[in-house]
């Protein structure tokens, strides 16, 4: 029947997309808030509701209320474009990821492509042509110094990024999404291989490259997302705000949103190659197979499982803004071409050699 | 002359990075931890907490005009004040007491005295060149309104802040 795979489909996008993505990114703007707050000994939003949750709500209706300013130097077209290229390819990434394992039968995962990875990174670097589109159409040097950076940017981590992911998918076997994160739950996870086949001299050997394939693609995922350290396209303090200088209104707040939708996505693209995505560790409640029967309580357990993940590794991610300074531009470009590059490269032959020697 | 900066050798683990990630995160983290947890409080919730019983004696609050011990406006209309205001805060029209009134020899009181609180800096000039000791800082410092003109404090407002001042000037009292 074609039209429940449409229906089915269509409840997860709406469930998941919006009804669950889409507020994490307003909860994570007041999380990034108040913790940034706590980490300078100061207390941050905590009069909209209580503690300040509902500060996200009025921040979203001061930017639809606001008046959306289009300057007259800008190329219209592109201007208008860009704010959505970058919030778009974000949220579509969200597709592949599996943020749940079944419930009442129904695959927790919008698309199950059979190459979840190859996806991601192939859609989450169409944002950097948003960035790059709002530089050039403002028409202003600011901007302009902003999307340049963000393309070399770009360019730079992207290689490290990919190569990075390289070592987990031989070790799987396997570019599902949905399956990488059954094996992690049966044998343990990449960085946590204490069960199944991971507690073997395979297990143990093979979590070296996997610990620095993980080093290097948080550190490419920080770069990707325009983080601190590494957010040279938006820089305050040198670019007054880099390639949103020109934006007001809704469009900046696109802007925004797009980064930390891209933070959410990159962080639930780590929990499900590194930390087990749905699973809970030492194989407690995993099915038995990729088409086994899930009780429905397990098929919550394991999307609140996820979640969780996924908000922790949103704080790591904030903290880290508020604890380390921003890269100067030839440091960024070195750590990229010369090390990360290279250490991925590496990483990778390392990996090879050790499956050759342990098979 | 220029200085030439010496950059510290660092060891091949501190070019790792991740050392100096920890060591940071262990700051961050420390001042988050004691913030969440209560155990320091830097901040003060500033509609409900107030700091205002630790104002210092020498608090330069809201100017206002007080009456001495007699229930006598202090203010003889000397202008002073007005003069040597620098943003021009202070408008006085002087007038001058009838000679039927109890204090007829005062001769001189203010008609109106107008202080502009959009425009008064708090200085406390006004006090200190003030010969009768008739205007004062008081510690109030939440001034607000909706217009201009609210934030305009005339006579009766400014008499309303400063109330009656006891002691200091005998210089009209007629027991003296």
């Amino acid at each position: 029947m074609d039209w429940q795979i449409i229906i089915a489909a269509s409840i997860k996008v709406v469930v998941f997309v919006f009804l669950v993505t889409l507020p994490l990114v307003a909860m994570s703007v007041w999380a990034e808030r108040r913790v940034s707050a706590a980490i300078q000994d100061r207390v941050g939003p905590n009069r909209v509701g209580p503690a300040g949750l509902l500060q996200a709500v009025a921040d979203g209706i001061k930017f639809l209320l606001k008046e959306d300013f289009t300057p007259n130097h800008v190329r219209k077209g592109y201007f208008w474009l860009a704010p959505a290229l970058v919030m778009v390819p974000a949220l579509m990434t969200s597709a592949v990821l599996p943020f749940g394992s079944s419930l009442f039968g129904e695959k927790m995962v919008i698309a199950d492509l059979d190459v979840g990875p190859l996806f991601v990174f192939a859609v989450a670097s169409l944002s950097v042509y948003g960035i790059v589109l709002a530089g050039w159409a403002s028409n202003s040097k600011y901007p302009f110094l902003g999307g340049v950076r963000s393309t070399s940017q770009m360019i730079s981590y992207e290689i490290s990024l990919g190569l990075s992911v390289v070592p987990l998918i031989m070790i799987y076997g396997e570019l599902n999404l949905s399956s990488i994160v059954l094996y992690q739950a049966q044998n343990g996870w990449a960085l946590l291989p204490l069960w199944g086949d991971g507690l073997s001299l395979k297990g143990f050997l093979l979590f070296i490259p996997i610990l620095i394939s993980f080093v290097v693609f948080m550190t490419s995922m920080f770069a990707e997302t325009n983080r601190l350290p590494f957010d040279l396209p938006e820089c305050e303090t040198e670019l007054v705000a880099g390639y949103h200088t020109e934006y007001s209104s809704m469009k900046f707040a696109l802007f925004f949103l797009g980064e930390y939708a891209a933070m959410i996505i990159g962080s639930g693209l780590a929990v499900t190659l590194f930390l087990g995505g749905w699973s809970l560790p030492f194989g407690w409640l995993t099915p038995e197979s990729a088409d086994a029967v899930v009780p429905w309580w397990h098929g919550l357990i394991h999307i609140g499982t996820f979640f969780a993940k996924v908000i922790l590794l949103i704080l790591f991610f904030i903290v880290i803004r508020w604890t380390l300074p921003r890269f100067r531009y030839d440091q960024l470009m070195r750590l990229g071409w010369v090390f990360f590059f290279e250490i991925a490269l590496f990483n990778v032959v390392l990996t090879a050699l050790l499956m050759w020697w342990l098979a | 002359m220029a200085i030439v900066v010496k950059r510290p050798k660092l060891k091949w683990w501190e070019q790792l990075y991740i050392p100096g990630i920890i060591s940071g995160m262990r700051v961050t983290l420390g001042h988050f931890i004691k913030i969440v947890s209560g155990k320091k409080k830097v901040t003060m919730q500033y509609p409900e907490e107030k700091w205002d019983e630790h104002l210092p004696e020498h608090y330069r609050g809201a100017p206002a005009l007080v009456k001495d011990e007699q229930d006598r406006e202090r203010c003889v209309a000397c202008q002073l004040c007005e003069f040597i205001c620098p943003p021009r805060a202070i408008t006085i029209k002087p007038e001058e007491i009838p000679s039927d009134d109890k204090w007829a020899k005062v001769e001189k009181r203010p008609k109106a005295f107008d202080i502009d609180m959009i425009r008064c800096i708090y200085c406390g000039l006004c006090e200190e060149v003030c010969p009768e000791q008739a205007i004062y800082l008081r510690k109030d410092y939440a001034i607000t309104g909706t217009s201009r003109e609210e934030m305009v404090h005339d006579k009766d407002r400014l008499y309303e802040i400063g109330g009656v001042r006891v002691g200091l000037v005998n210089k009209w009292n007629e027991l003296k």
